[in-house]
């Protein structure tokens, strides 16, 4: 019934084409079908996110007497308070300095050592790539508890580094497992060219990889920035003062705080969850490629 | 564009780190014997070997495996928290862990919850993929869309659903309203509907991760094959079944690793909708639910610490059993050290 690669070897362009008919008909189109069950999966998955933005402009005895409904008249008043307040600026600024310096720590460190994986060749090596791999297998859940009386001994606890040491170590998994099969694409003509001009290896690691392996470094940059962003475990167990507070925090107290101020909760967390979908929607190409692409590492 | 100050970014803090680097490498050289000339390619290779890998290593170590250690360590002690732990206690901690009816609940809601995953998840995503792999316009488009609940936040997915669902929620009122009254529900509260209000929240967060690989995964099926496929008459169905889905192998099995490893360590949206204290009584706690609850806040540090062993022992061996068995052929490259 089914053939191998093999018999493709005929003109199959022509031979196939009148057969396809459906794709022949409608290259441009396609099914209806897909298209109606494309449309339900995405109002599936977007429907929640629409509901607590659309809830965020309504007022709480909107929501009470209608909870399904959407907003009549509109009211903008849930968000600007929101956007006034000082608590949820500063609870952006701190994710933005935990997101970022995890960003910063996880692609540097991750690279270095992704370069020594691809490019090197020594005892141990094997070893050192199923330490980061094994990595992988271990979310932080396993540790906090004692990464926690860690932090609390180097004396980070309610501080951003106690936040910030931790994910970058337990970024690097994800990272190296990305960076080593792009570096490794890296073609060794290059390298030989760099050499015989007498470039030693690191500048070869300076001039040429890193710039080659920008996408790359913005994969996993970005992917780091939004698991640093969404991070919620570790700052619950090393941050306990407001003022150290990150946004998946904020949110937690506000909604408890608000618990009777539906509308506000809702503008809360809607305000949150934007520059990690900014970011990904920007950058989705490449998150996508860059998690493929560690798949099928 | 933001590519290149990124990279320039990276650039400059990466010098400053081989700094910090190099003065480390330059006592791993000094420590052993020097065999100098003839080997002296190789020192200096080694030298960067260990500027360049050192910070990562060192963190790696410090921040993961130390961690890990420590949970060994501290588990065989009662210990609050302050000071050196002194109250060694054996394997007490582990005999009460595995006496406790509620860790054993956890345990149990763990199993569950990592089995529905794959069979609620895994089929759900595979339709969607294998719909969307077809020639539709808009297809990035429709990507990125469902994706979305993926990368918002556990925090904002819980608070949302928790929301949605309570009694006077968004839910119970859509379904009112559309005269369907018999079906409201209490979706939270309710001990026999608690654990499929979970896996439904599950499903919506974290399916669109498995669409996305599965899309991926079918992008590298050579076109040839179905083409080839068609010209012998197959149809679009026989097609999928004996060619997509067979070739699309290695992705499902990767997947199902990740799901399984995720579900078995699931914390977050557990602990955000029903709290420290609801999740027991509504069916829905997990193992790392009671770690944090037994543990950290009930201040019993050495309790936790085995608990956080015992969570660490199961993902192992669950982890090394599907290695075994399901992933060898795939992953020999990642996990044996590649080539």
């Amino acid at each position: 019934m089914v053939t191998t690669a093999g018999s493709t070897r005929l003109p199959t362009a022509q031979v196939s084409a009148p057969r396809r008919r459906k794709s022949s008909k409608d290259t441009r189109w396609g099914n209806p079908i897909v298209y109606i069950a494309a449309l339900v999966l995405i109002g599936l998955m977007l429907g929640p996110v629409l509901y607590i933005i659309a809830g965020g402009f309504r007022t709480n005895a909107q929501i009470t007497a209608n909870p399904a409904g959407l907003p009549s008249p509109w009211v903008f008043s849930n968000y600007t308070e929101v956007l006034k307040s000082s608590s949820f600026w500063r609870q952006v600024g701190n994710s933005t300095i935990a997101a970022g310096a995890t960003t910063i720590g996880v692609v540097v460190f991750g690279v270095m050592a992704s370069y020594v994986l691809a490019r090197y060749q020594f005892r141990g090596r094997g070893a050192m790539y199923a330490l980061f791999a094994a990595g992988l297998m271990f979310p932080i859940t396993v540790a906090i508890t004692p990464l926690y009386i860690l932090v609390k001994d180097l004396g980070l606890v309610n501080t951003l580094p106690g936040v910030i040491l931790p994910q970058i170590a337990f970024g690097l998994p994800t990272t190296i497992i990305i960076l080593v099969p792009f570096l490794q694409a890296i073609p060794k003509e290059i390298e030989e060219a760099a050499s015989i001009d007498g470039s030693s290896r690191l500048n070869f690691f300076w001039r040429m990889v890193l710039p080659l392996s920008v996408p790359g470094l913005i994969t996993v940059g970005i992917l780091a920035f939004i698991a640093s962003w969404n991070s919620y475990l570790l700052p619950l167990f090393i941050l306990n003062n407001q003022n150290t507070f990150t946004l998946p925090l904020g949110v937690q107290s506000f909604a408890s705080q608000y618990s009777v101020d539906t509308a506000k909760v809702l503008a809360f967390t809607s305000l949150s969850m934007i520059p990690a979908l900014v970011f990904f929607s920007v950058f989705e190409r490449r998150i996508v490629g860059g998690l493929t692409g560690a798949v099928k590492g | 564009m933001s590519n290149s100050n990124f990279g320039v970014e990276s650039l400059t803090v990466a010098e400053g780190a081989r700094g910090i680097g190099l003065r480390n490498g330059g006592g791993v050289q000094a420590l052993p014997p020097s065999r100098p000339r003839r080997r002296g390619i190789d020192w200096g290779q080694r030298l960067e070997i260990a500027v360049l890998s050192g910070p990562a290593i060192l963190m790696f170590l410090g921040f993961v495996i130390l961690p890990l250690l420590m949970a060994a360590y501290y588990g065989f002690y009662r210990w609050k928290g302050f000071g050196v732990p002194t109250n060694f206690v054996g394997l007490e901690n582990y005999k009460t862990i595995l006496q406790d009816s509620a860790f054993r609940e956890a345990l149990w809601h763990n199993g569950l919850i990592v089995v529905l995953s794959l069979v609620l998840q895994g089929p759900v995503a595979l339709g969607f993929a294998l719909l969307l792999n077809q020639k539709v316009r808009g297809r990035s488009i429709i990507r990125v869309l469902i994706f979305v609940p993926y990368v918002i936040a556990e925090v904002i997915v819980g608070t949302g659903w928790s929301l949605l669902l309570q009694t006077n929620g968004a839910v119970n009122g859509f379904l009112r309203s559309m005269g369907l009254g018999w079906l409201t529900n209490e979706w939270l509260a309710n001990p026999k509907l608690a654990i499929w209000t979970l896996m439904l929240i599950l499903t919506w967060k974290y399916v669109g991760f498995a669409v996305i690989l599965f899309l991926a995964g079918m992008q590298n099926i050579p076109e040839e094959l179905s083409e080839a496929a068609a010209v012998d008459g197959a149809s679009y169905w026989q097609t999928q079944r004996r060619i997509t889905v067979p070739l699309l192998g290695p992705t499902i099995r990767i997947w199902a690793f990740l799901s399984i490893i995720g579900a078995l360590q699931l914390f977050d949206l557990v602990y955000i909708i029903w709290g420290q204290y609801v999740s027991s009584t509504a069916g829905v706690s997990t193992m790392a639910t009671y770690m944090v609850t037994e543990g950290r806040n009930a201040g019993n540090y050495g309790y936790g610490n085995a608990v956080a062993v015992v969570l660490f022992l199961i993902s192992l061996v669950v982890a090394l059993l599907y290695q075994r068995f399901v992933l060898r052929r795939d992953t020999q490259g990642a996990l044996t050290g590649g080539r």
